[in-house]
């Protein structure tokens, strides 16, 4: 039998059917080796078109200017910024379930984890496309670096949220590619040695780096993930902090909250969630990786979604409870009238937010419906329709209405070049999932292998007879030789 | 580097491996590396490693960027140029915590990603011989390098006495070179320059 690692039979197998080694490297590398589906080229085709469209309304935004789109005097950020947050949010699933899941030993993760991080980086190009075009004289965008300059110099500000931003974006973007692509090398080294093409052989043996499997190679890259796990937590707490300090750090009613941090990071592990769940719920369909990511992992993470999505509950109802209790008549106006009000200009934004993120979770308190595919795909949409409209709420519903009536804005509907920016991402994202899902293994082959032998179907069947034994018995037969 | 004569024995279950690693090394055989599909727990011990000092180049390179993080904005700020960022002091340490942070993080996991890849050997174009194709699959190959004092049939039969299931001598470049895995880039003739 095999080596021995026990794993309670409580537990369901993580990897479903007979697998062994060969089988998970088949499984895992056919939609790579195999030529791509009708159905990937529609989808691919799809997404460019939506690229071009945004690369369009890009172009137009540079050539004509920011004027291109609704924003207005009080509204100066608009569609921009809270696509932005929307997208930096969805990418910190993927690090969740890479970094803090790894330092939390949940094996569930390494089904999930390759596209989860694939899904991260893909987020925060993404959202980092926001704040550049925003600037409007995007050719002057390198100010935001403290490079030695001919004004002074005159440095940045380093005491500003945004800049923190700089810093927490590009930092963060960083981190989780090296994080991502230490993790393929020895996946890729798998698709380069079973390679039958030339442009196979000369394409993964370029991007595996000439990686072998030797042990003491291993030994690092265990170090290596395990710092990089540890170095990601903090990060990926401190970029939506530092994301939410962009509003929390100013003095406009219904921004000015320092419950905006904790509140920030669940959402985005929220709305992160139901991204993944969009994503998995398709590929492994589409690329038949059932037996991988199986409804275990669909349930589990359906879990973290009605956590975390009860959490932001919590803190909507606290900041409107603080809004009332504090007797700040700016700050309580901005919530009853702004927000509250469905006879206010933007009142049905704030009850869409509430019913998608805070009501509509609240379904997968029922194991039925966490196991449902069609609901979770359902709510992974709906989910992250709220969370769109949480960060619309929170910046449009704060900024129209300025402390005076005289400067209160009209009313603001983006204009098609703002719609097809955000399109475009949509675009660059997909583009850049359909490429992943075609050249890279979407599901990390050596973790999987790590775990099969603990939590693959057919190995715990195998634990049943271990489970009768008694304490001594499991150590005289299992316990292994510590040399003499 | 060299090429080297080897005893190769190819493992098809971790189980029986790890026995068999032990036992060669209590034999006298010297272990020239051990080839996995994924990280075995544990072999680096049972092999004799000594663990890696990867975590401490990590922090090296964080507290690095702890150090240029806070030395440059005080440097900007309170002595380059001084700007008055409504009447706070010059020197606002707290403000500065999130970049200080961010670069330590960065140059952390930069430092430490690079420093993994010259320590492996790892860049784009590196190219490398591997005993068996299989080894980033589901074979675990075990190499053993033979010495003027290595009775190579005996090390044979005592790596399929220990469950190895294809045993074989191979002739094997130990180092890196620059070149590409569609074309045989091979600098040495196999036997031809082989040290023994």
């Amino acid at each position: 039998m095999a080596l021995l690692r026990y794993e309670s039979q409580v537990r369901p197998p993580l990897v479903d059917g007979n697998k062994d080694y060969h089988q998970v490297t088949e499984d895992i590398c056919r939609p790579v080796e195999a030529k791509p589906s009708r159905l990937w080229w529609m989808g691919f085709l799809i997404s460019v078109a939506l690229l071009i469209f945004g690369i369009v309304s890009v172009t137009m935004e540079v050539i004509y200017g920011t004027g291109q789109w609704n924003l207005n005097k009080t509204i100066g950020w608009g569609w921009d910024i809270t696509n932005f947050v929307w997208w930096v949010g969805i990418g910190h699933a993927g690090t969740l379930i890479s970094a803090i899941l790894l330092l939390f030993r949940q094996g569930w993760r390494t089904g999930v984890n390759r596209a989860a991080e694939a899904m991260t980086i893909f987020a925060v190009m993404c959202a980092g496309q926001f704040p550049i075009w925003h600037m409007g004289r995007v050719w002057n965008a390198f100010f935001v670096l403290p490079y030695a300059n001919t004004r002074g110099p005159l440095w940045v500000n380093f005491n500003s949220p945004l800049l923190w931003d700089v810093f927490a974006i590009s930092t963060y973007f960083t981190v989780s590619l090296l994080f991502w692509y230490s993790g393929l090398l020895p996946d890729l080294a798998t698709l380069r040695d079973r390679a039958k093409e030339k442009w196979r052989k000369a394409f993964y043996g370029v991007a595996a780096f000439g990686w072998t499997g030797s042990t003491k190679h291993w030994q690092r890259h265990e170090a290596l993930s395990l710092v990089l796990a540890g170095l990601s937590t903090p990060l990926v707490l401190s970029v939506h902090t530092i994301v939410s300090f962009d509003f929390a750090t100013s003095v406009v009613p219904g921004w000015h909250t320092t419950i905006f941090p904790p509140y920030f990071v669940a959402g985005a592990i929220f709305s992160g969630f139901a991204m993944v769940q969009t994503l998995l719920l398709v590929t492994r369909k589409v690329l038949a990786l059932e037996d991988y990511i199986t409804i275990e992992h669909i349930e589990v993470m359906n879990k973290v979604i009605v956590l975390t999505g009860s959490i932001v509950g919590i803190a909507y109802l606290t900041e409107l409870f603080m809004a009332w209790y504090s007797h700040v008549d700016y700050e309580w106006f901005a919530f009853k009238e702004n927000r509250l009000s469905l006879s206010s200009p933007y009142g049905w934004s704030y009850w869409l937010m509430m019913g998608c993120n805070v009501l509509s979770p609240q379904i997968f308190w029922f194991r039925k419906m966490r196991r449902n595919l069609l609901v979770t795909f359902f709510m992974s949409i709906l989910v992250n329709i709220g969370m769109w409209f949480e960060r619309f709420v929170i910046i449009v519903t704060s900024v129209y209405r300025d402390y005076l009536p005289s400067a209160w804005s009209t009313y603001y509907t983006p204009t098609i070049w703002e719609v097809g920016f955000y399109m475009g991402t949509f675009g660059l994202f997909f583009t850049c999932y359909f490429l992943f899902s075609k050249f890279f293994p979407v599901i990390a082959l050596a973790e999987i292998k790590h775990i099969l032998k603990r939590s693959g179907e057919n190995y715990k069947e195998k634990m049943d007879e271990v489970e009768g034994e008694s304490t001594d018995e499991f150590g005289n037969k299992h316990g292994h030789d510590h040399g003499a | 580097m060299a090429v080297k004569k080897f005893v190769v024995g190819n493992f098809d279950d971790e189980a029986v491996l790890f026995p068999a690693v032990k036992k060669v090394r209590r034999a006298g055989y010297k272990i020239h590396d051990v080839f996995t599909p994924f990280p075995i727990h544990g072999l680096d011990h049972a092999m004799g490693l000594r663990d890696t000092s990867l975590h401490t180049a990590g922090f090296i390179y964080g507290i690095t960027g702890t150090t240029t993080a806070v030395s440059f904005i005080t440097w900007a700020l309170t002595i380059d140029w001084q700007l008055n960022f409504g009447g706070k002091p010059f020197f606002s340490l707290p403000a500065w915590i999130p970049i200080t942070f961010e670069l330590t993080v960065l140059f952390a996991a930069v430092g430490m990603v690079l420093t993994f890849c010259y320590l492996c050997q790892l860049a784009p174009f590196v190219k490398k011989d591997h005993f068996n194709p299989r080894s980033t699959d589901d074979t675990f190959v075990m190499a053993l390098e033979c010495t003027e004092k290595t009775n190579e049939a005996e090390a044979l039969s005592f790596l399929q006495s220990l469950g190895a299931k294809d045993v074989k001598v191979d002739y094997k470049e130990t180092g890196w070179w620059l070149g590409r895995y569609d074309k045989d880039t091979k600098r040495f003739e196999k036997k031809a320059e082989a040290v023994h």
